[in-house]
């Protein structure tokens, strides 16, 4: 083997030995489907955990907030929500055109054309004074044939869009494993401001080359008269919402709370003499956006 | 990653000793300095200051100032009468070669700072500061066109204190804010110099009248706060809505009767507690003060 053989197989190297996850992916929802597709229930705060400040604000949220008030008619999911909200995604990869290195991945979402790079040129992350952003800063590094993300200077928003807040202050990690034509993203968000402990989840996609995401399109307007800068809320301990998911559903109302203890399976333990419901009557089957009904 | 992590709270630790100059967008940048954040236009025709800080931070800010532009300092403005804002005109003015009297730079702030810093009682070093200032304006608002950017000054009644400014650089599309919004703090009301909950409430909805988001509610106008991170409307809003969910709920255990200690024991703030800075018992004491002695 000669030695320019030699130089152009070292060259190559780094691209077989790494996954490329570009391409157009196409959202799986057989994972939360109810809270995903026709979104969640007021009050759900299942799988999360938060700790009291995270609960007072969630039940302080009012829905008429993102009617209400203007600049939350557009507001985009934040990078760490993104991609287990609705829509489809592409991935491509940026390029320096000098040096045929890779710069990062960048990722379209359909819901609010949101556009994110995560860098993989080893740049820092920006100072602490820099502005935040919805999709927040990202870089990654191979873990294997896993791709590590991280995430920083995301701006507030939130954990589930029921209200269930996230802080600034919170970072993400995410985990990009390819397999064949299945992508699973697994994402841990820690926030020293709502959480107790790491919040993970898990989201699927499946190769869908054939996809065409739309424009989303968006233009905020007022839609009710209202005083000026009337923030709608709830005050401590009257939001009527908050047990209509534990009827609904016939869940203990302590367990909707939710709470790192109510995470683990010895948590069943604390619930005696709780039943099931004998039938499901709400969202029984919930796994596209075709067959997900109410009744 | 906890290393990446680590390495990046490490740096957050770091930066607010230091003072590092940021550029913001147009002509506009913010000087993060420890005492909180100053903001320079600079161009051919010189600089102007929003906010001085302290005489003793003026060498680092001056060295910093002179990354941007050696022209000099022609237009200082005062966002607010505390110290950290003013103390520091004198000396920056010194440092940035206009102190002599041809080379004056034009010192503005809203006519009530200078009244309050020149009444009865008032420690002498204040006076000092209020002698640092040669343009007060009593209208809003007060606009120049230098740099080839109009500059407003807008006077926030009543917020933080009664004689607040923000500056919107217009072209740059850039507002300084001063103290009327700390993102990662809880406001300071003084009572005693004039400022209000409501007074608060309606400059940070000034605010967003004035700020324009770019796509999607990110970007456009962006806003210098008095202290913390560069943020856009998006992160105003946050805080508007945290200062009007505390007064709300002020207001409400107001009305059921509750007395100070009664409603600072029900701690009001306690979801914002951890996310915001300061101490949360004063801010809440400062929104009761407040409204217990609104006229109705």
């Amino acid at each position: 083997m000669n030695k320019a053989t030699m130089l152009m197989l070292s060259a190559m190297l780094p691209m077989f030995a790494q996954v490329d996850f570009s391409g157009e992916w196409a959202p799986l929802y057989h994972e939360n489907g109810p809270e995903r597709l026709p979104g969640p229930e007021l009050g759900d705060y299942t799988e999360l955990p938060l700790n009291d400040a995270g609960r007072l604000r969630a039940d302080s949220w009012d829905a008429d907030r993102i009617s209400v008030v203007e600049q939350y008619q557009c507001r985009p999911h934040g990078s760490d929500y993104a991609l287990r909200g609705l829509g489809n995604m592409r991935v491509w990869r940026e390029i320096d055109p000098a040096t045929q290195r890779l710069v990062g991945f960048r990722t379209h979402m359909l819901a609010w054309d949101s556009e994110r790079i995560i860098y993989m040129d080893a740049r820092p992350h920006p100072p602490e004074y820099a502005n935040h952003t919805w999709q927040g800063f990202s870089t990654a590094v191979w873990e294997g044939n896993m791709l590590t993300v991280t995430t920083t200077h995301l701006k507030e928003n939130y954990l589930r869009r029921n209200g269930v807040p996230r802080s600034d202050q919170a970072t993400s990690t995410e985990h990009w494993i390819r397999h064949g034509d299945y992508l699973t993203v697994v994402t841990v968000i820690e926030d020293p401001v709502f959480l107790t402990e790491p919040l993970v989840r898990s989201d699927n996609w499946y190769l869908d080359p054939g996809q065409h995401i739309g424009i989303f399109g968006c233009e905020h307007a007022p839609e009710l008269p209202k005083p000026e800068g009337v923030v709608p809320h709830h005050l401590p301990g009257t939001n009527p919402f908050l047990r209509e998911i534990s009827e609904w559903y016939g869940l203990p109302y302590e367990a909707t709370r939710g709470g790192a203890e109510t995470l683990y399976p010895e948590y069943r333990l604390k619930l005696n003499g709780y039943k099931a419901p004998p039938k499901c009557d709400r969202y029984c089957t919930c796994t596209t956006l075709f067959d997900c009904q109410l009744r | 990653m906890k290393l990446l992590l680590f390495a990046v709270s490490l740096c957050g630790s770091l930066w607010a000793q230091e003072v590092h100059v940021f550029p913001v967008q147009g002509n506009v940048s913010m000087i993060v300095a420890p005492g909180g954040n100053i903001t320079v236009q600079a161009g051919k025709e010189g600089m102007v200051v929003v906010d001085t800080q302290t005489a003793a931070t003026a060498p680092q800010v001056m060295a910093a100032i002179r990354k941007l532009s050696e022209t000099p300092i022609v237009w200082v403005i005062n966002t607010s009468l505390d110290a950290d804002h003013i103390s520091g005109n004198e000396a920056l003015l010194r440092l940035g070669g206009s102190s002599e009297a041809s080379l004056r730079a034009r010192v503005i702030a809203h006519e009530n700072i200078l009244n309050r810093l020149l009444a009865p009682g008032v420690a002498q070093a204040r006076v000092a500061d209020a002698a640092s200032i040669n343009d007060t304006y009593f209208r809003s608002p007060k606009d120049f066109l230098f740099n080839g950017e109009a500059v407003m000054v807008y006077h926030m009644p009543s917020a933080h204190t009664d004689g607040d400014s923000i500056v919107l650089f217009r072209k740059s599309d850039v507002l300084s804010v001063g103290d009327i919004f700390t993102p990662d703090r809880y406001p300071v009301i003084d009572l005693a110099n004039g400022g209000s909950v409501q007074g608060l409430i309606d400059a940070l909805n000034r605010i967003l009248e004035m700020a324009v988001a770019g796509k999607y509610q990110e970007g456009g106008t962006f806003v210098i706060p008095g202290h913390g991170r560069l943020c856009d409307e998006a992160d105003v809003v946050e805080f508007r809505d945290m200062v009007t969910i505390i007064r709300d709920r002020v207001q409400d255990m107001i009305k059921k009767g509750m007395t100070l200690d009664q409603v600072k024991a029900g701690k009001p703030s306690r979801d914002y507690d951890a996310q915001y800075s300061g101490s949360p018992d004063v801010f809440v004491e400062s929104v009761y003060r407040s409204l217990a002695t609104r006229k109705p």
